[in-house]
């Protein structure tokens, strides 16, 4: 028997292909372009809308202020988002493991899903110190797709793998570990990727929130305080900062899910037609 | 039972009646209680069933009444239409799940009701591989899973199995990475990695194209003839049951019972003169017969 020649394997979406880096660059310029065109015709004045130039030199002239901010927001989302995979994956095997502590708590992580987080943020914002308070607010909202998805993952294990095991006499611990924890990893992955995101908006709905209280430093409290202060151009570049910072998590995100899935799941390899 | 035993062995004798001429292949009384062994048969049953009962939660009764005997060293086929019990017996004689009556007894059993102290090897219609594993590490799993913690002997075994499928040079390929006959083969070489007195095959071959199934039939039965152990088939192709079988064990429809037990003692080995030979096709007209018979078609 010869050795099978395998597929040929390349990284989806990492392989760069020109459209797709060259056709939303011209988008965006094309955006950038009628930007400037109708602030200038039309003469708008900046605190209504400042123009792409005033943005850009904004974002310079202000760079060490937003910088530390985008830390402190990127040092939160972070923090959540590694408190959410902690405890969606652990409260998923929990439930896995147990079908009455499912029954008990699933009910409620339901609930904290679903209940709008700007709506939450201002009251544990009062029972918490506001730094607690905001880390609490990324993690409501980033555990749930992770818990929800490592869930479906330990539940989704090829019952005839499960017999396998039960044959050769397995250990609960065993099956977890050497089955179901590695059948469940591309969900977790995937939903470690929507939680990155989220955890992000999290982060951003709480320093809203927190920010007429006053005492935070994140890039979101600079957009609310530069929207007391009227500064628009602050507000757009704190604004496209934060969508680079989401833009950011996503791709690093995909770069794991790419590097831990690349040798045997399906969703990391591309098949050549 | 006697009611139930009388209703076969009238259809066994109607069987006999178109077998007048001397064949190879012999319908063997089916009464579990004193059935005639084989000459090539030897010493205790490795495993026995009897009386044997399986109604699922959802009320289907898939086995009753399902009496056999496993004997040491002979490869022995469990031959019916799809949903006739077979792979549920396969599964009880693994251990998997408790028959709702009746008992099963393995040498070796330190006490009954579990499979203790008899090792198996199971080997599912589908490969049933982990794909996060390499070739080699999913051949590992049993040994890992049986507390084989020596990782010298437990990668000799390994690669031992690995050389009896032919695919030693695989070790660290991904499963995806294989060819369907590959992956089986994989699949088989983790079900003999711990060596065991007993393989059990459920239908392994069933998703293969027929050039890789004859294929991997001859790897078997060479397999079976250099390892020695015992095999129980399950399969619904007459002909791949007569090549590979020293006994076939025909099953009726749902609930599934043993309607007859033939063998087939065409030497081994066996290869692909015997697949072209008259004796082959005498024998699978027979079986064919049989298994019409079993599924109550009286034509």
């Amino acid at each position: 028997m010869s050795r099978a020649d395998p597929p040929p394997v390349t990284a989806r979406g990492l392989v760069i292909e020109w459209p797709r880096i060259v056709l939303p660059i011209a988008t965006l310029a094309l955006g950038v372009l009628v930007w400037d065109l109708v602030v200038r015709i039309k003469n708008i004045p900046p605190f209504i809308l400042p123009g792409p130039g005033l943005v850009a030199a904004t974002l310079l002239s202000d760079w060490g202020l937003l910088w530390d901010s985008l830390l402190v927001t990127l040092a939160t989302t972070f923090e959540g988002l590694a408190l959410a995979l902690a405890g969606g994956v652990g409260l998923a095997i929990l439930f896995n493991q147990s079908r009455l502590i499912e029954n008990s708590l699933y009910p409620y992580a339901v609930i904290l899903q679903v209940t709008p987080v700007v709506a939450v943020a201002p009251l544990l914002l009062i029972y918490l110190p506001q730094q607690a308070a905001v880390l609490a607010c990324a993690w409501i909202v980033a555990f749930f797709p992770i818990l929800a998805n490592t869930t479906l993952g330990l539940n989704s294990v090829d019952r005839n793998l499960v017999d396998l095991f039960e044959i050769y006499g397995a250990s609960r611990i065993a099956v977890l570990l050497r089955l179901k924890l590695p059948a469940a990893l591309p969900y977790v992955l995937g939903g470690l990727k929507i939680a990155g995101g989220l955890s992000l908006i999290g982060a951003v709905v709480a320093e809203i929130a927190a920010g007429s209280a006053g005492a935070g430093s994140g890039l979101a409290y600079r957009i609310a305080e530069s929207s007391y202060r009227l500064n628009i151009p602050r507000m757009f570049a704190a604004l496209i900062l934060l969508s680079i910072a989401g833009i950011a998590i996503f791709l690093a995100l995909s770069l794991l899910s790419y590097l831990a899935l690349r040798r045997w799941h399906e969703s990391a390899i591309a098949s050549e037609r | 039972m006697g009611k139930i035993a009388g209703d076969v062995s009238a259809n066994h004798h109607a069987a006999t009646g178109d077998f007048a001429h001397p064949t190879s292949a012999q319908l063997i009384e089916i009464d579990s209680r004193n059935s005639l062994m084989p000459p090539s048969a030897t010493s205790a049953p490795v495993v026995t069933l009897q009386g044997v009962a399986k109604r699922f939660a959802n009320g289907t009764l898939a086995l009753d009444q399902f009496d056999l005997r496993i004997r040491n060293g002979e490869f022995l086929s469990l031959l019916g239409p799809s949903g006739c019990g077979k792979s549920t017996a396969l599964r009880l004689i693994a251990g998997l799940g408790e028959p709702t009556r009746g008992g099963i007894s393995w040498a070796g059993a330190t006490r009954s009701g579990r499979r203790n102290g008899l090792d198996v090897g199971f080997v599912f219609q589908e490969p049933t591989l982990m794909p996060w594993a390499t070739v080699f590490r999913n051949v590992m799993l049993p040994l890992k899973l049986q507390g084989v913690v020596e990782y010298g002997a437990a990668t000799k075994r390994v690669v031992e199995a690995l050389e009896r499928v032919g695919l030693a040079s695989f070790r660290d390929a991904y499963p995806r990475e294989l060819s369907g006959g590959m992956k089986m083969r994989v699949s088989i070489a983790r079900a003999l990695v711990t060596d065991p007195p007993l393989l059990l095959m459920d239908e392994p071959f069933a998703a293969l194209d027929e050039i890789t199934r004859f294929k991997l039939n001859n790897d078997l039965l060479e397999l079976w003839r250099a390892v020695g152990h015992t095999v129980i088939f399950v399969t619904h192709s007459v002909f791949e049951s007569v090549y590979l079988s020293s006994r076939i064990v025909v099953m009726t429809p749902r609930p599934g019972r043993v309607f007859a037990e033939l063998t087939v003692d065409a030497p081994y080995p066996r290869d692909e003169s015997f697949r072209t030979s008259a004796e082959y096709a005498r024998h699978c007209r027979i079986v064919s017969q049989a298994l019409s018979r079993a599924m109550g078609d009286v034509s």
